[in-house]
């Protein structure tokens, strides 16, 4: 080591004076980036290969949970979508596993992700806009129609027991228990607070409903992932790639302890937990960022958690790549960037990839963008040769380095937000969003002075005239054929059984029990998701948004 | 003649949670001398209308990334319309198809930003419209 730090000096004092075209180079995140990376900076960490890096299924995981990883099986891909009305997201789901996208990945609309359901005042013009509205066990049953749930991998976009039953029960209804069913909720409520700003009803609320659904996922639903923390969104609102770890791990342990509370063993939930990342476009900080998570989640599961079980360290994951990169400006340069941050996802180790279609800037994606996206992924994955390898990235003494420096800034704010008291006091004291803030309007100030290059935006802008991608359009029509379809639904229904079941959900949210089974019950009287959610907030109360404006 | 301070209503309407682009020209309003009364997130247009006139603002921003524009845009000038505010100028940002800017405009709106405008183009025109109506005091 000595010999090449004295051939390093030497070879920095040759070439000082050699040029470079900035000053200060960083990555996206604002990092120190050297002109170059050697053993010594890796021994300047303190990098040891066994404690830090390890192989690949062996802890700490840095290179990957599993021993083989992408040589056994590549990873899945799953397109997220919802649109429409459900039989039109049906048409989607069975278009996409034609095309070779077996993970189903289903986004619902505001109106449904916000409990509101299609009927309310605030939902006029959203409905269907960003995903697909289900209303009642009737319109789940349309969105599954002629898809076996007990064959698919199905990943459903939404906190709360009320869709998790609806989904129960289509399954029921096509013969399949809740133990065969296979798929993730993505039920992170506190990212989804802090970045899409959806809250229902006052946090600890939300955070009891979750643990809820994970709780009786981790009884009855021994393949099911009941819960993914997402640091995607937070990413997507502007935070830098280690906040990103960062926030979502602290996430993560708020969670974990929530559900040690309520009585679980962290080995039994902990092996189907799993996380979403996004992928941006900084390349090896993304790479880094995943290996620095996988490390991270490791120890805090065995030294802070005590898990025995492997499994429950292992950090598995999600990756979606960054829509807010994309840019309506020359739509089909974002098939280059969507290709890039789809690699950085890869070589990150990634369990399964959505790939952002071209137009995603301006609107929901066509079935042709979408058959690009799914295709650059098939081209990653089978010619390239990327995922001959495990961790081809490893003893990179770039990654090497800025994995570390990532792991050291998302333990400072891990440590931070332990401080202030968890995740869901430093959201209460917006701690998180006033940081992503400050981190976005940064980002923004750079952009605007030139500073960072956004093609097509800033610089290259000529082409910018010629916009002919052809864009998907929502039939406007069927927000009322939604609307109709409720009221038609009350008239035909058994209104004293949906009275009955709602009683019953009432009764258990007094007692504070778990509502997953009273909810299943009303989901069944095909009782309106709005009509649950009404009687939940007679027990918890709404959420302010008026006392609530954070981020300024 | 002095300079006058604008008021400005930034506004989100609908269950839209995406308040990053809000946010971000709240901020540069704000550094640009003006007054900037946001909505905070979750209203129906009534609600915006009615804020507009107690606030007695200058210009109005909307900030709207989940496709409800088409149909939320009428029922805001329509209230407007109905006060007799009709004159309080509106713009409005945010993802949208591109066919939709003149459909926005005949409703209406003074002007468009879609997704990827940059923030100086967006208070440049709201400070113009400010300036140019007959709200605000006179400093």
């Amino acid at each position: 080591m000595d010999e090449i730090k004295k051939a390093q000096k030497d070879w920095e004092e040759k070439n000082k004076d050699s040029r470079e075209r900035k000053e200060r180079f960083t990555t996206l995140g604002g990092i120190d980036v050297e002109r170059l990376y050697t053993p010594v900076d890796m021994e300047e960490r303190g990098i040891d290969y066994l404690n830090d890096i390890s192989f690949p299924g062996e802890y700490p995981y840095t290179r990957g949970i599993h021993p083989t990883m992408y040589r056994a099986r590549t990873w899945t891909v799953r397109q997220f979508m919802g649109f429409g009305d459900p039989s039109k997201s049906n048409e989607r789901l069975k278009y996409l596993m034609k095309s070779g996208a077996p993970g189903l990945n289903v986004a619902f609309d505001l109106p449904t992700i916000n409990g509101v359901g299609s009927d309310h005042p605030l939902s006029r013009g959203e409905i269907g806009r960003d995903g697909v509205p289900v209303n009642s066990l009737q319109d789940m049953e349309a969105l599954f129609d002629g898809i076996p749930l007990g064959e698919v991998s199905t990943s459903l976009v939404i906190a709360y027991p009320p869709i998790p039953c609806m989904y129960m029960a289509v399954a029921e209804q096509q013969g399949f228990k809740p133990a065969q069913l296979r798929g993730t909720y993505q039920n992170d409520s506190i990212c989804r607070d802090v970045a899409a700003n959806v809250r229902v009803v006052p946090r600890r609320a939300e955070l009891k409903l979750t643990t809820d659904v994970v709780e009786y996922s981790t009884k009855h639903m021994p393949l099911w992932y009941p819960i993914s923390i997402v640091g995607y969104q937070i990413r997507e609102k502007g935070c830098t790639a280690a906040q990103e770890v960062g926030f979502t791990l602290a996430d993560g342990v708020e969670f974990v302890n929530s559900f040690i509370k309520r009585g679980l063993d962290v080995d039994d939930f902990g092996p189907r937990l799993s996380f979403m990342w996004n992928a941006h476009n900084d390349f090896f900080e993304e790479i880094a960022k995943y290996r620095a998570a996988r490390r991270i989640w490791a120890r805090i599961m065995k030294e802070r958690f005590g898990a025995k079980n492997p499994r429950s360290m292992q950090l598995r994951f999600h990756t979606q790549t960054s829509g807010v990169s994309l840019t309506a400006e020359q739509p089909v340069n974002n098939v280059a960037r969507v290709a890039v941050q789809g690699l950085a996802a890869v070589l990150g180790g990634t369990q399964s990839l959505h790939t952002d279609s071209m137009d995603e800037a301006m609107a929901l994606p066509t079935e042709e963008s979408v058959r690009v996206a799914v295709r650059t992924q098939q081209i990653l994955a089978e010619e390239t040769g990327v995922a001959n390898t495990v961790d081809p990235m490893a003893g990179s003494y770039y990654v090497e380095s800025l994995t570390n420096d990532i792991e050291e800034e998302a333990l400072a704010i891990i440590k931070k937000i332990d401080d202030i008291g968890g995740a869901v006091e430093a959201v209460e004291t917006g701690y998180i969003q006033k940081k992503t803030a400050q981190a976005a309007y940064e980002y923004q100030l750079k952009v605007e002075k030139g500073e960072e290059t956004i093609v097509g935006v800033n610089n290259y802008t000529e082409g910018n005239e010629d916009m002919n991608l052809d864009l998907l359009e929502i039939d406007e029509g069927f927000e009322k054929t939604m609307l109709e379809k409720i009221e038609d639904l009350k008239t035909k229904r058994d209104n004293s059984a949906v009275e009955k079941s709602l009683d019953m959900v009432r009764e258990a949210a007094f007692k504070d029990e778990n509502l997953m089974e009273t909810t299943m019950e009303a989901v069944k009287s095909y009782a309106t998701l709005r009509e649950i959610w009404d009687v939940y907030k007679e027990r918890y109360g709404s959420f302010d948004e008026k006392t609530h404006i954070t981020g300024i | 003649m002095e300079e006058k301070t604008i008021r400005v209503l930034m506004a989100k309407i609908g269950l839209d949670g995406h308040d990053r682009g809000a946010l971000i020209i709240v901020q540069a309003l704000k550094e640009a001398g003006m007054e900037v009364i946001y909505t905070g997130l979750k209203n129906v247009p009534e609600t915006v209308a009615e804020i507009a006139l107690q606030e007695d603002v200058d210009v109005i921003g909307i900030s709207i990334l989940s496709g409800a524009h088409l149909v939320v845009v009428p029922i805001l000038m329509d209230e407007l319309k109905k006060s007799d505010a009709e004159d309080i100028p509106v713009v409005l940002g945010g993802v949208l198809h591109p066919d939709d800017i003149p459909k926005l405009k005949e409703m209406g709106i003074k002007e468009v930003f879609p997704a990827g405008s940059p923030v100086e183009n967006a208070v440049e025109c709201i400070k113009k419209l400010g300036m140019a109506g007959d709200k605000g005091m006179i400093k």
